[in-house]
């Protein structure tokens, strides 16, 4: 469809549908070349996962990951300590133990369950902030474009400047205004992600807004709201979703950061970040710890990070493969 | 080219003007008044009143951004609350250190990242590559502070009594002393060139080698290496991946046949025909990790236990000292925009075709 831009001709274009066998979409392609890079599928099976682990939390965990156990009796008396290592009975953990294949963490609380938990958590963190960030993006980028002129001009020099910061240091900051928690971090990586979609749809705004489709249907009285959302907004959706999916990861990876430092999720919220945060000076003696949640969140942005990849290369016409 | 770097000079004023802005919005947008802030919870009127008055922040908003403009102007970043020192006095003593682990994260980043990319694109869907390629993922996903704690643990804890052993944290063992340069050779120094000579004794590594101190530097680096190679994993990565998909692009093109049906060997038209033109994305994404790197310092420096800009960022808000956040927030994105315009410039110095636009 894209690549026979050139064919326009009612005959040329009949007798391109003879040849090939089926009609192609530019997202059946996509998919094809998704399915067929190996990258790809890798950051597939493993979000698959994830999801599977977000979704059946509640089945998977074998203790509540926030209360501690000191108030049940048997696993006190069967000499469950605080930061114990990992126990697994098939791997030759003593049958009296009680079995915490992951150990327990500084407060006696199954580390393993607050894995599960955890897992909800860098999902919503990563689909909020970059939810939240595409729609604004998308309106302040949308207009911009389309208004041009000085309203054009003060919307994108303002994203220049936020730009212009490091985002963590930008996040930090506007956590330090709003006040650590969880919801406030999630608004600064929202905020801080909001230039690069703006960027984004400002200029498929630009390139098809005088395209010939476009002026028809103004000479046809179309609404611009209309024309925006209907004309201009589906040209920018493949950028939109590669970006996207690398911005999640960035976003998982800048509020595991922040919650790491104590300015995002706070305890006793199983966040994978805060768990780390919270017994990193323990690395030297429990590394389970902290090897652990670090080990789910590069798997987790390593997922979106190969998807996005895999996607960029799936939805570029201009590779021909 | 003068032409091209006054428009880009002129191009980062508004930009600049900006980040005070928003840094000073900020600001003011912390909850409850500055007075308390400094002074305690327990301040009372009496004690408040003049305080703002003595600080101007009594004013209206407007008013107090021209202020804070003229305090800028004049180099002053103001007093820190909880200190009661100069931000700028602090800043001098805690940058350095987060230069000189920046410039090592950069160098391993480059030294390393560079070779990769183009070891990749040369036997490109081979076995190296693929390793490569899974190496350099697996480096972009990896938080900064945790590759940091398990380097701790493996090289202080794992590796322990083996010469691989390194320190976990600091930035010299105790009794390592290197003075400062003017002390060293008994120059007689004074103002400008006494503060500049602190600031390079605070490079411990720099330091040393200009003083000679060969223990000195042995063990500054020692201390450098795991905070280096953390906070320059990512990087790394970035800079590797840069690398194959540009040289890979190049290598494409049909200049390069060309060099190749001359009978030229195939290192020399990769690295004398290929590598110069692949090099120029590589050399923007280069400028571009500084933000990374100055981001990641906040998370290397805390987990290291130095004492650099990123540490000192991270416990003024910890210990709510807004002028601290404020100020240093500043100075990392005027660095940041300094850098990149650097890195705009020496890219239309490489490549004729960015002046013309």
């Amino acid at each position: 469809m894209m690549t026979n831009s050139k064919l326009s001709s009612p005959e040329v274009a009949s007798l391109e549908e003879t040849v090939s066998h089926r009609p192609s979409s530019l997202w059946r392609d996509a998919f094809r070349h998704l399915f067929r890079k190996r990258s790809a599928i890798v950051g597939m099976v493993l979000l698959a996962a994830l999801l599977f682990v977000a979704l059946f939390h509640t089945l998977l965990a074998t203790h509540d990951p926030e209360i501690p156990m000191l108030d049940i009796p048997e696993e006190v008396a069967a000499g469950v300590k605080k930061r114990m290592p990992p126990c697994v009975h098939l791997l030759g953990c003593p049958e009296e133990i009680p079995q915490h294949i992951l150990g327990t963490d500084g407060n006696l609380r199954d580390f393993y369950s607050r894995m599960v938990y955890g897992a909800q958590w860098s999902l919503i963190i990563g689909f909020t902030t970059v939810g939240f960030a595409i729609v604004l993006g998308t309106l302040l980028g949308a207009v911009a474009g389309y208004a041009g002129g000085w309203v054009d001009n003060v919307i994108m020099r303002l994203m220049d400047v936020m730009l212009a910061f490091p985002s963590l240091i930008l996040s930090i900051a506007i956590v330090t205004v709003l006040g650590p928690g969880l919801i406030n971090a999630l608004l600064a990586i929202g905020i801080v992600s909001i230039p690069v979609y703006s960027r984004i749809v400002r200029a498929s705004v630009l390139s098809v807004k005088e395209a010939d489709f476009v002026t028809a249907d103004r000479a046809l009285g179309v609404r611009s709201s209309r024309i925006l959302f209907h004309r201009i907004l589906p040209n920018a959706l493949t950028p939109l979703i590669v970006a996207g999916t690398l911005g999640i990861a960035t976003a998982i990876l800048d509020a595991a950061a922040l919650s790491f430092l104590g300015l995002g999720a706070q305890p006793p919220m199983p966040e994978w970040g805060s768990m780390l945060g919270a017994e990193r000076n323990q690395v030297f003696t429990a590394p389970h710890l902290v090897f652990f949640p670090g080990i789910a969140i590069m798997l987790t942005v390593l997922s979106f990070n190969l998807l996005g990849d895999g996607m960029r290369d799936a939805l570029d016409p201009r590779l021909n493969r | 080219m003068t032409g091209y770097v006054i428009r880009r000079l002129l191009l980062a004023i508004p930009v600049l003007l900006g980040i005070v802005f928003v840094v000073f919005t900020l600001v003011r947008l912390i909850p409850g008044d500055p007075c308390r802030a400094a002074l305690g919870e327990r301040a009372t009127d009496e004690i408040c009143e003049p305080y703002l008055e003595r600080r101007g922040l009594n004013e209206p908003i407007p008013v107090q951004f021209v202020y804070y403009l003229r305090e800028l102007a004049r180099g002053d970043l103001g007093d820190s609350y909880r200190q009661g020192r100069p931000v700028t006095q602090m800043l001098v003593e805690r940058l350095p250190v987060t230069l000189q682990l920046s410039f090592f994260a950069l160098l391993f980043a480059i030294l390393v990242g560079i070779p990769l990319g183009i070891v990749s694109a040369n036997w490109h869907n081979s076995g190296v590559d693929v390793a490569t390629m899974i190496t350099a993922n697996i480096g972009v996903s990896m938080p900064v502070f945790w590759l940091g704690l398990m380097l701790q643990y493996v090289f202080a804890v794992l590796l322990k009594d083996t010469p691989l052993q390194l320190p976990p944290s600091g930035t010299l063992q105790a009794g390592v002393i290197i003075p400062p340069l003017y002390e060293t050779y008994e120059w007689q120094v004074s103002g400008a060139v006494k503060t500049a000579l602190d600031f390079l004794s605070k490079m411990h590594a720099l330091n040393a080698l200009f003083s000679g101190n060969m223990k000195g530097l042995a063990d500054a680096l020692r201390h450098l290496i795991l905070p280096a190679f953390a906070l320059g994993t990512i990087p790394m990565a970035i800079i590797a991946r840069m690398t194959r998909s540009s040289l890979l692009e190049v290598l494409g093109l049909d200049y390069i046949r060309t060099a190749r049906s001359k009978g030229l060997k195939e290192w020399a038209v990769i690295m004398r025909h290929g590598l110069r033109n692949a090099m120029l994305p590589v050399v923007t994404i280069i400028g571009l990790q500084f933000g990374i790197l100055l981001a990641g310092a906040v998370l290397t420096e805390t987990i290291f236990n130095l004492s650099g800009v990123g540490r000192a960022l991270y416990e003024a808000i910890t210990a709510r000292d807004y002028r601290v956040v404020e100020g240093f927030t500043l100075v990392i994105a005027v660095l940041f925009v300094t850098i990149n315009l650097i890195v705009d410039v020496s890219y239309a110095y490489l490549d004729p075709r960015v002046r013309l636009q």
